[in-house]
């Protein structure tokens, strides 16, 4: 292992290496995982209960957030529409950001602070208490029985919060530009109606948010697997959680947009 | 009829890259015994009880458990024989999200087809055994360290195991809770008619449970026999040990400098 750090060429060496090496141990760590998903399949029960920790409980926060940024939405773009005169079209630009941008990645953003760092710090602390090593003792895989359920139950839960968000946001933009500002209600509908397309917009939309679930889920379980078996190394590691998913997220929702609407 | 010993260690060695932890190691131990592995800490005991679980392998030498040689064993293999295996962790290791009971049931429900009330029974029986059927809905951290620690014994002997491994049994307990301990280890390994294998540095409370003593230092063998021959030893490495002696062969002053030259007085060799 590569020990000298600092600002000299080998320092940069040392931890270029060290980041290859982590970057592999990483990959087969989640094609492990992936492997040995037969125990979630013959017992989905063990997959629904992490469903309910990082799908229904970050329910509250999906919803909320959304409701807000449909809102912000609804006066900001009624605000630069009217300049046009286009208030008409508020209803196609709440829609098409949410369900384009706004909802995959604010949702995985949200979903990574709260399900990721709570999957983290579970995971870490399970190791740093030997509770991993005592199921391995006890002939039972942990990959199995505890990694692999979470692993599906955050590539199943992201998608589906990433449409309540959207959902959500609309109603919140309905609410601010039809409710309050008074924007025709037909228009607001039937133009969204007419412009937002299925496979364009929305199966985009899914895609990003499943490649955001794979990968906020793939980091935190990592995170929590590697972590150092000791206070600091959990708490560590629930912030490098936070962080790199962000990252992640962010990187891989430019890659994604260019492939989607750079080339047309 | 299986052998006679359940453990056979032969000759075995163990390094992490080129820092020797253990050398040359030699243990036969027999069915129905309880048998200690003593040492200070870092003196390679608790390497010794990982390669009989199998959790790493002998570079050198040869470990047998229960008729088989665990060198040759694959993934498959060592869980196999793990579930002839219960192991209690020094703190514990209950698993946080699940109930006592629930804690107690977990390897039959992993490991075996008995239905519900079955496994209740059982669940009920062996933390009665423990004296605890009376905490069976709690959480682990609703309980006090010693009753964690017998509730991980429970969930130990949950498949009634042919070997059981104790991984510093008594450390961080009350006086109260360690009687009960040690007595529960007796009792258990009575009535299981299983055999035990105590790594700790506990001193007197193994002395009072055990067969026979492996004493380990700096990852050799330096004694062994029974309570009786340990606690009479003339060896220094094992007397400092029994007896808590701060000063002898582990020294207490950790290697530096000569105190004149630390302190820059004159005479020191700096000057």
């Amino acid at each position: 292992m590569a020990t000298h750090k600092g600002f000299s060429i080998r320092g940069i060496g040392a931890r270029t290496i060290d980041s290859v090496l982590r970057l592999g141990y990483a990959t087969r760590f989640i094609a492990r995982t992936i492997a040995s998903s037969g125990t979630s399949l013959k017992r989905p029960r063990l997959v629904i209960r992490e469903l309910y920790f990082t799908g229904v409980l970050s329910l509250i926060i999906i919803l909320v957030s959304g409701l807000f940024v449909g809102m912000v939405l609804g006066y900001q773009g009624y605000y630069t529409l009217q300049t046009y005169g286009s208030e008409s079209a508020l209803g196609v630009l709440v829609a098409l950001s949410l369900v384009r941008e706004l909802g995959p990645v604010m949702a995985a953003l949200l979903f990574a602070s709260r399900a990721g760092s709570a999957m983290t710090a579970e995971i870490g602390l399970m190791k740093a208490t030997e509770q991993l090593s005592a199921m391995e003792m006890m002939a039972v895989d942990p990959i199995a029985r505890v990694v692999a359920p979470r692993f599906w139950a955050g590539f199943i839960s992201m998608p589906l919060l990433a449409a309540m968000f959207s959902a959500m946001g609309v109603f919140g933009g309905y609410l601010v530009g039809v409710v309050q500002i008074g924007v025709d209600d037909g228009s607001f509908w039937s133009q969204m109606q007419s412009a937002v397309d299925f496979h364009k917009d929305i199966m985009n939309g899914v895609i990003k948010s499943v490649v955001f679930g794979f990968a906020v889920t793939w980091i935190s379980l990592f995170e929590g697997y590697d972590a150092p078996p000791t206070a600091e190394g959990v708490s560590g590691a629930t912030t490098r959680t936070v962080v790199t998913s962000s990252l992640a997220i962010l990187a891989l929702d430019f890659l994604l947009t260019a492939f989607m609407f750079g080339g047309v | 009829m299986p052998d006679k010993n359940i453990i056979e260690i032969k000759d075995v060695s163990y390094a992490y890259g080129t820092r020797p932890i253990l050398t040359g190691i030699n243990m036969a131990i027999p069915r129905g015994s309880t048998v200690a592995i003593m040492g200070i800490s870092g003196s390679g005991k608790t390497t010794l009880l990982r390669l009989i679980a199998g959790v790493m392998k002998a570079k050198q030498g040869e470990v047998w458990v229960d008729g088989e040689r665990v060198n040759d064993l694959d993934q498959a293999g060592i869980f196999r024989m793990r579930r002839r295996l219960g192991m209690m962790f020094q703190f514990g290791a209950l698993f946080t999200d699940l109930s006592v009971f629930d804690n107690v049931a977990f390897q039959m429900r992993e490991h075996t087809d008995l239905s519900e009330p079955m496994i209740r029974d059982l669940v009920l029986m062996k933390l009665h055994a423990v004296g605890l059927r009376g905490a069976h809905q709690l959480m682990p951290s609703e309980l006090s360290g010693g009753m964690s620690r017998r509730v991980a014994l429970a969930r130990a002997i949950a498949l009634d195991p042919a070997l059981m491994l104790y991984d510093e049994p008594f450390t961080g307990l009350d006086p109260i809770a360690m009687g009960t301990i040690t007595n529960l280890i007796k009792e258990l390994n009575a009535a299981l008619g299983a055999t035990s294998i105590v790594v700790t540095h506990d001193v007197q409370e193994a002395l009072d449970v055990v067969d026979y003593v492996y004493y380990l230092s700096d990852g050799k063998m330096v004694a062994h026999g029974t309570p009786e021959v340990i606690r009479n030893s003339t060896d220094p490495l094992v007397r400092q040990f029994v007896y808590g002696e701060f000063d002898g062969p582990v020294a207490y002053q950790y290697p530096a400098k000569q105190l004149a030259d630390d302190m820059r007085l004159p005479g020191g060799a700096a000057h």
